[in-house]
């Protein structure tokens, strides 16, 4: 009985189903309407973004020439190639720090810190406001302290480090959640085989939590890519390939940014657009993927 | 040896956790120290609640004022595009929806909250501003308005509000949704009026960080709002907000023009500590 209602969405709960079978259809005109409301409201999200990828990939695919990804980028043909390659970099730095950071932190909030910890408290409450922080003020931040104060320069490095802050919270709450979900049965069996606290966590409990973490960081790749305004004003907006850690360069995103502001090459924004919104609807895809493992292969372990 | 490892470990990754205290330390070290002297300079009222925004007059007029409105306009316009939509939406997958269709919904739903804000601004400024300037043609608008702003950030904010609304919904003993039916209420009736009802707490904490994400939005509103600072005349007209007065000046400001930019980050960045806090107050409650 219980479960039949929990499940209500397909199998309508027995009071309703016994209503329609009586026949009873008298039209009710608010629930008529209530009903009306939410299916069109579900078809307006879900037209809005079929719409919007559909009218990028429509008017951009046809231009995505060879000329896009030459090596070396001018104003003639406006490449991406090098923004592509930056944006890699810069990926692969920003991760570099924020993924042993954010991996870190959530196991000692996980496995170490006590309930009721104030320090814990502070850390979960710091998380939290890093999170809801919007990128501009990162950007503001990133230009105060590394581009100016360390006197690093518009560089990749400078960007990389903003972005590496910016992306923390993300990596430690998928980190946390995917640490909590292994069952303690994993640890006490560790223990009991006479493993330590830090074998325990290095062999038992962060192996079996990977793919919760794995998307997590998958999920802060996608911001990284399609991040502009904390990295404009670090990172700056050259579209070269960077000499070393400390030039300037330009990601995809502030390319397509550059690229649309100045309103002369609409079509090769269009194209640009096309490639940013692949690769994160894909990124996106498979960090789903990775979270869906987890979940599965939790169940069975459970059972 | 073996204990060695053990605490050394423990208190690197205690260490590690202190990042994020750092990292927020040194933010509002950086941004109040950097801000809050120009503010003084300024004046801090006329600072905040001054109408001329005019860096280039001699004398320089520094007021945010017009930026501070731009960005409550526009978030309040974000939000009445988006919480409708969004919290109907909701209900819809938590109460409505057939399970084919949640199985495309739902990604859906998590796909809208993944593309880049620059892509919704660069739809915006091919789709949204023509088709605002072609439906108000005779109001003299160039499209580029308050109201596009909205709609764009409406959107935008859309995967938010569904998201944390949800799981409010789900959270609701079915109790409730059977007791309203055995009193004789319709499905839609015993959703709307008890269940709807009994996560509202839930679903005030959605729009609360729907409203942090719109106000703390940049590239999209860049790119479709004018960015005209003055104080906002008509839906249709232009509009700048806090975050796109930073990123359009900070490229060629200097000296106070440069830390007045930077104040104006502190003052977005207060706006959006209070948002947290009041949508950690809203969560608390709705565990509670």
């Amino acid at each position: 009985m219980t479960s039949e209602l929990t499940a209500n969405t397909k199998n309508e709960p027995e009071v309703l189903q016994k209503r329609k079978r009586r026949g009873k259809k008298k039209i009710r005109p608010l629930s008529l309407i209530l009903r009306l409301l939410v299916w069109l409201s579900a078809g307006i999200t879900f037209a809005v973004l079929i719409f919007l990828v559909a009218y990028i990939l429509v008017r951009g695919v046809p231009y995505l020439t060879p000329s896009l990804f030459e090596w070396t980028y001018n104003s003639e043909n406006v490449s991406m190639l090098p923004s592509i390659i930056n944006t890699l970099i810069m990926t692969v730095l920003a991760l570099a720090v924020s993924i042993p950071f954010g991996i870190f932190t959530a196991i000692f909030l996980v496995e170490y810190a006590k309930k009721g910890n104030k320090f814990v408290t502070v850390v979960r409450l710091t998380s939290e406001t890093l999170s809801g922080i919007p990128s501009i003020v990162y950007g503001l931040f990133g230009m105060l302290f590394f581009v100016t104060y360390l006197d690093w320069g518009y560089s990749l490095l400078a960007g990389a480090a903003t972005l590496a802050i910016m992306v923390l919270p993300l990596i430690m709450r998928t980190t946390e959640e995917a640490l909590l979900a292994v069952p303690d049965s994993f640890r006490e069996a560790s223990f009991g085989l006479g493993a330590g606290k830090l074998r325990t966590v290095f062999k038992i409990v962060l192996p079996s939590a990977i793919p919760g973490i794995l998307s997590g960081v998958i999920l802060a790749i996608g911001r990284i890519v399609g991040e502009t305004a904390a990295l404009i004003y670090t990172a700056g907006t050259m579209a070269t390939l960077p000499e070393n850690v400390f030039s300037s360069t330009r990601t995809l995103s502030v390319h397509m940014y550059m690229l649309s502001g100045e309103g002369l090459n609409i079509n090769e924004s269009y194209a640009t657009a096309v490639v940013l919104l692949v690769v994160v609807l894909l990124i996106n895809w498979l960090s789903g993927v990775a979270a869906k493992r987890l979940t599965s292969s939790g169940l069975r372990e459970q059972q | 040896m073996k204990n060695v490892k053990e605490v050394v470990m423990k208190y690197v990754f205690m260490v590690a956790a202190a990042a994020s205290i750092l990292a927020v330390f040194l933010i509002c070290v950086f941004l109040f120290a950097n801000g809050v002297p120009a503010m003084r300079e300024v004046g801090f009222f006329k600072f905040l609640f001054g109408t001329t925004w005019a860096p280039n007059n001699v004398p320089a007029s520094y007021s945010i004022f017009p930026m501070i409105v731009g960005s409550i306009y526009v978030t309040a316009g974000a939000i009445i595009v988006g919480v409708p939509i969004g919290i109907l939406t909701a209900v819809f997958m938590a109460r409505f929806c057939p399970k084919g269709i949640y199985k495309f919904l739902k990604p859906a739903v998590d796909l809208l909250a993944g593309i880049p804000s620059i892509i919704y601004g660069f739809f915006g400024m091919v789709v949204i501003v023509p088709l605002v300037r072609t439906i108000f043609e005779r109001f003299d608008t160039d499209g580029m308005s308050m109201l596009t702003a909205s709609i764009l950030l409406g959107i935008m904010i859309l995967p938010t509000i569904i998201g944390v609304s949800e799981s409010a919904i789900r959270a609701v003993p079915n109790s409730y949704y059977e007791g309203a039916l055995a009193l004789g209420a319709t499905h839609e009736r015993a959703v709307f009026f008890t269940v709807l009802p009994a996560a509202k707490s839930g679903i005030l904490a959605g729009v609360v960080l729907g409203i942090g994400r719109a106000i703390g939005e940049t590239m999209a509103v860049i790119m479709v709002a004018g960015n005209q600072a003055r104080m906002p005349v008509s839906i249709l007209k232009g509009v700048r907000t806090m975050t796109a007065n930073i990123v359009i000046e900070m490229g060629y400001a200097t000296g106070l023009h440069r830390e007045v930019l930077i104040a104006t980050g502190v003052v977005l960045f207060v706006f959006i500590l209070i948002i947290n806090l009041s949508f950690s107050v809203l969560k608390r409650r709705m565990k509670a």
